[in-house]
Order: C-alpha cells, then structure tokens, then sequence
C-alpha cells in the first residue's frame, strides 16, 4: 500500500452545535492526486466537515492532519498558508476589487516568503488557468454566478494549495457550466492538486471522483469508487428515502 | 531575514513619481507658509492638518477594514494629557513620540481585547472607551488633584504648526506606503469579507490589532501638540466625543476610496465650520443640514464622484487595462 500516498486524514472527527452532533465520528482520508467526492441529503454535515478541516469551525473531537502534521488547532490563515485551501458555498468575493485584484489577494497572501513580482507572475498564470483573463474587466458583483465561482476557485488557487476543497461550484449553473466547470476541476488534479469536493451534482461527482464518502446524519455511511456508492443499498435508501 | 520580512508586509509598489512630487512640493510650499502669511494662518492651518491627520488615520483602520472605531478621542485625549503632565519638563519633539507611544501601547492593548469583537460590538466598546477615560479623569482630578482640569505650557503659534506639519506629512507618507502594502492590502481584504481574508492566508486578528495601534499613533501626537494651543485642558476637552465622530464624518464626507478623500473631508468640514462659526449663530444647524445633503447625494463622498468618473473612463477606454492599483 505505500504507493497511496495520504494527504489529509481525519479520525473520529466530531463538531456539535449545542445538542446537536453535526459530524458524528468521521473517519476519511485524501490521498495524493485524487479527487474525493463528498456527497449526502442536506444537513448530511457535508458543509460542517469541510469548515473543521479548514478551522472555519473547531472540531470538539478527533485528529485532522496535513501530511502528517496535525492542524485541527491552526487558525484558518495558518492553515491556508501550509496548503489547504478552499472555497465557500456563497461565493465570498472581495466586492470592490476587480476579477485580477481578487485572485492576486490569493497569490499575495497564500503563501509565506512570495514577492510582489512573482505574486504577480502567479495571478496571470492563474487568470489564463481558469479562463478568467479575457473577464478581468468585470465588475464582481455583477458578474454571473458560473463567474463568481470560477473566481472562488481561481483565488483559492492562487494560494498554490496541495489540497484544493470546494463546496458545491457546480450548483446553479446550467448543463453547459457544469461541463467548464468539471473540465477545470480536471485541469487542476492534472497540475498535481488533490481535491474534496462538495457536490449535489450526481452526474458530475460520478463522472470526476476518483473515490466518494457518504454522510447522513453526521455519519460515514459509504466510501468507495463511485459505481460501488452507487449501488450501495443504505446510500439508495438515504436518497431515495429523502425523495419519497 | 527580518529586514526582508518587513519589506515585504509593509512596502509594495512605491508610489508613482507624480504623485511622490505632488506630495514633496505640497509639503515644502506648506513649509514657507509661516513666513509669508499673517499670524492667523498658520494657527488655521493647524486645525486642518489635525483634523487631517485624525481622518486619514481613523480611515486608514476603520474606513478599510471596516471596524467603526470611536477611540480617536481616546487616543487625542491621552496626548493631551501626556503633554499637560510633563510638557514643562521636557521639549515638544520628546512629548510628542511620547505620546505616540502611549498611544499606540493602549490601542495594542484595547485592540488585542476588542478586535475579536465584530461590527457593532467593537465600535460600542470603542465609544465606551472614550467616555469612560473622560469620566475617569473627572473622577481622579476631583478625588486626588483637586482640580478641574490642567494647564499647559503654550507654544507659538509657528512651533505648533511645523510640529503638526511633521506628523501630517509622516502620517499622509506612511499612509500612501502602507495602501499598497500587504499590511494595507490584508486590511482591505477584511473589510471586504473577513472569512473569505482569513482563509486566504492574511493574518487577520494581527493585522487588525496592529493597524489600529499603528493609527493611534499620530492621533496622540496631534493630541499633545494641539494641546499646547488650547493652553488649559480638562477631560472634557481631552476626551470629547466630538473628536470620535468627526474623522467619521470626515472620511465619510470626503470619501474614503482613496487616500486624498478624507484630507478634502477634513479641508471643507474645518473651513465650512470655522466659516459659519465667524458669522452665524445658527453654524451648527447649517453646518448639520450641509452635511446631511452632500452624504444623500454623494454616499461615496466628494472624492467618490471623481473615482467614478476615473472608473467609468477606464472601463470605457479598454477594460483589460484594469486598474492593477489598490
């Protein structure tokens, strides 16, 4: 097994709110170049997962580690700043900044020792990377929203992650924004960047994932490859007990 | 590896020649001023530069990271003070850094326990604040000195205004140097969305306790200066809660999109109320009802029409050319 290589790791990972356990006892790995899948009904404690493991919020209990090192007591700079980095559900764009300034504050900021020169180098290899050179002269807040998630993860990049993680980009966007939108999560796996991603999209989650992990209720209740998810009977139920 | 380091968070692009002489030029003409014009002037022009001085620093911390500060009388008050105590010992230039040290040691102090504080919280603890070193002052001057208030040792009128023309054009430099930083730029990414800041790598509670440490600075200086024209000082004159609200109103007024809105800001609200107060009774009504007009008519202030315009041209000549400036 040593040639999977394990990124990120999390063990008996648990987040209450209250009486509430949102992430109940989650144990997950990333391993190097994959993009892992992380799917479940709403409320599943997808989103609260994903903010232990940048410190948005502070898991109660568990272990999360970075390549080896533990992070689950980092400030969430800090932990940008080692090689997480992720995006929000609710593109949080900086409003009075144009499209290049956003991703430039990624480029400055993300990693330790950059220059202002080579920071500006890094924006416009981000900018082409993403297809966002030809909207630099946008304003953000009007741009669509296929656009200001694309900027969402254009920032994030610009940080020079190991591990990217995004939380629901494809949601909300029409049939021919998905297919960019997966074409540029595959972009990035391609230039050696693990991924986690949120995802309601089932077309696009079967198609990309290498690997995908279940939660309902804040509970791990499959992982595997994705056809193996897909015919897993209590993941059926999960969804389609939520349909009926 | 230090030097490098400081370099690096807190000088990014220097500034463009132009306006690098703009500047120089305007400070060195300010200079003559003395000389060549009656007695009046120089004491008006102080005025404006400690009003400048208090707008462009509460704008620099506030008007970008987006934490409505009310401690500038705080930090005024603590110059005032600090120049009553022991201006009669000590020469102007020693009292002055003294002060902006004091000032600068409480804003880290109140900035490390009220910067985990956000919006509204902060500002009410901010407000807090003044009043409460006002009431403490009262307190302590007629518990122990039995007095009310103290005297300060004066200063000419020309004294003052070349010390005052020292801390302005430090603070508009430091300013102009400090925007295009990452210290400048880590601010503004706060006030635009912290979470989104935070997880991009910026140091947010840092940035923030030591940029609104770093603005105190100056306003404690221009505190124990200005103290020195006023001759007797009290708390109520040290920690007056007008000296909170008018950098507010000023950066406001002027606009606080660039750097030059809260000196016009500061220019037009000192002459308006010098103006009215020579011949009217009514000067705070009027002056009132100026203000309320210009900020429903301009919400970004008198410099935020002349962005708009520049941005409106810019965006029209080309979009790609995109200002690359903060």
């Amino acid at each position: 097994m040593s040639d999977i290589v394990k990124i990120i790791t999390g063990v008996g990972v648990t987040k209450r709110f209250g009486g509430m356990t949102a992430v109940n006892n989650v144990d997950f790995e990333l391993r190097r170049g994959e993009i892992l899948g992380l799917i479940g009904p709403n409320g599943a404690g997808k989103t609260t997962l994903f903010n232990c493991i940048s410190a948005f919020y502070r898991a109660d209990e568990g272990i999360i580690t970075y390549n080896g090192n533990q992070i689950n007591r980092m400030s969430p700079d800090k932990i940008c700043r080692l090689g997480i980095a992720r995006t929000f559900q609710a593109a949080k764009n900086f409003p009075d900044m144009s499209v290049r300034e956003n991703v430039r504050m990624g480029a400055l900021f993300g990693q330790v020792g950059i220059t202002y020169d080579e920071a500006d180098r890094l924006t416009d290899e981000i900018m082409e990377f993403a297809g966002l050179d030809k909207y630099a002269h946008l304003n953000v807040p009007d741009m669509p929203l296929a656009l200001q998630k694309r900027l969402e993860v254009a920032r994030a990049l610009a940080t020079k992650p190991g591990v990217l993680m995004i939380d629901e980009v494809m949601a909300g966007l029409n049939p021919t924004e998905v297919g960019e939108a997966m074409e540029l999560v595959g972009k990035i796996r391609a230039s050696g960047v693990a991924i986690l991603m949120i995802e309601h999209v089932m077309k696009a989650i079967m198609a990309i994932c290498d690997r995908i992990i279940v939660l309902h209720h804040g509970e791990l209740i499959a992982e595997g490859a994705p056809d193996h998810v897909a015919n897993d009977p209590q993941v059926i139920e999960v969804y389609l007990g939520e349909e009926a | 590896m230090g030097l490098r380091l400081l370099k690096d968070a807190f000088w990014g692009a220097a500034p463009s020649r132009i306006q690098s002489a703009i500047i120089a030029a305007a400070i060195v003409v300010m200079a003559f001023i003395p000389g060549v014009a009656d007695t009046y002037t120089p004491l008006f022009l102080s005025w404006i530069m400690t009003y400048c001085v208090l707008s462009i620093s509460w704008s620099f911390f506030s008007g970008k990271a987006g934490y409505i500060s009310l401690a500038t009388a705080s930090f005024y008050g603590i110059g005032m003070y600090l120049q009553a105590i022991l201006g009669r010992q000590l020469p102007l230039w020693t009292t002055m850094i003294l002060a902006a040290v004091m000032a600068f040691a409480v804003g880290l102090i109140i900035g490390v326990v009220t910067l985990r504080l956000r919006g509204i919280y902060f500002t009410i603890f901010t407000f807090g604040l003044s009043l409460f070193l006002n009431r403490f002052m009262n307190w302590y001057e007629g518990a122990f000195t039995r007095t009310k208030g103290r005297m300060v040792k004066p200063y000419d009128n020309d004294t003052v205004f070349y010390a005052l023309l020292v801390v302005f054009a430090i603070t508009l430099i430091a300013v102009i140097i400090l925007n295009r930083s990452r210290f400048g730029l880590s601010l503004k990414c706060i006030g635009q969305n912290e979470d989104s800041a935070q997880h991009l790598g910026v140091r947010t509670t840092m940035t923030k306790v030591l940029a609104f440490a770093i603005t105190a600075a100056p306003v404690g200086a221009v505190g124990a200066v200005m103290s020195t024209k006023i001759g007797y000082i009290d708390p109520n004159t040290a920690f007056g809660l007008n000296t909170s609200f008018f950098p507010v109103l000023m950066a406001i007024f002027g606009g606080m999109s660039s750097t030059y809105g809260p000196i016009i800001g500061a220019v037009v609200f000192y002459a308006l109320q010098d103006y009215l107060l020579r011949v009217t009774n009514w000067h705070m009504i009027i002056f009132g009802a100026v203000m309320v007009v210009v900020i429903m008519l301009l919400p970004n202030g008198v410099f935020g029409v002349v962005d708009t315009i520049l941005r409106k041209r810019r965006s029209a000549g080309g979009g790609a050319e995109a200002s690359h400036q903060p």
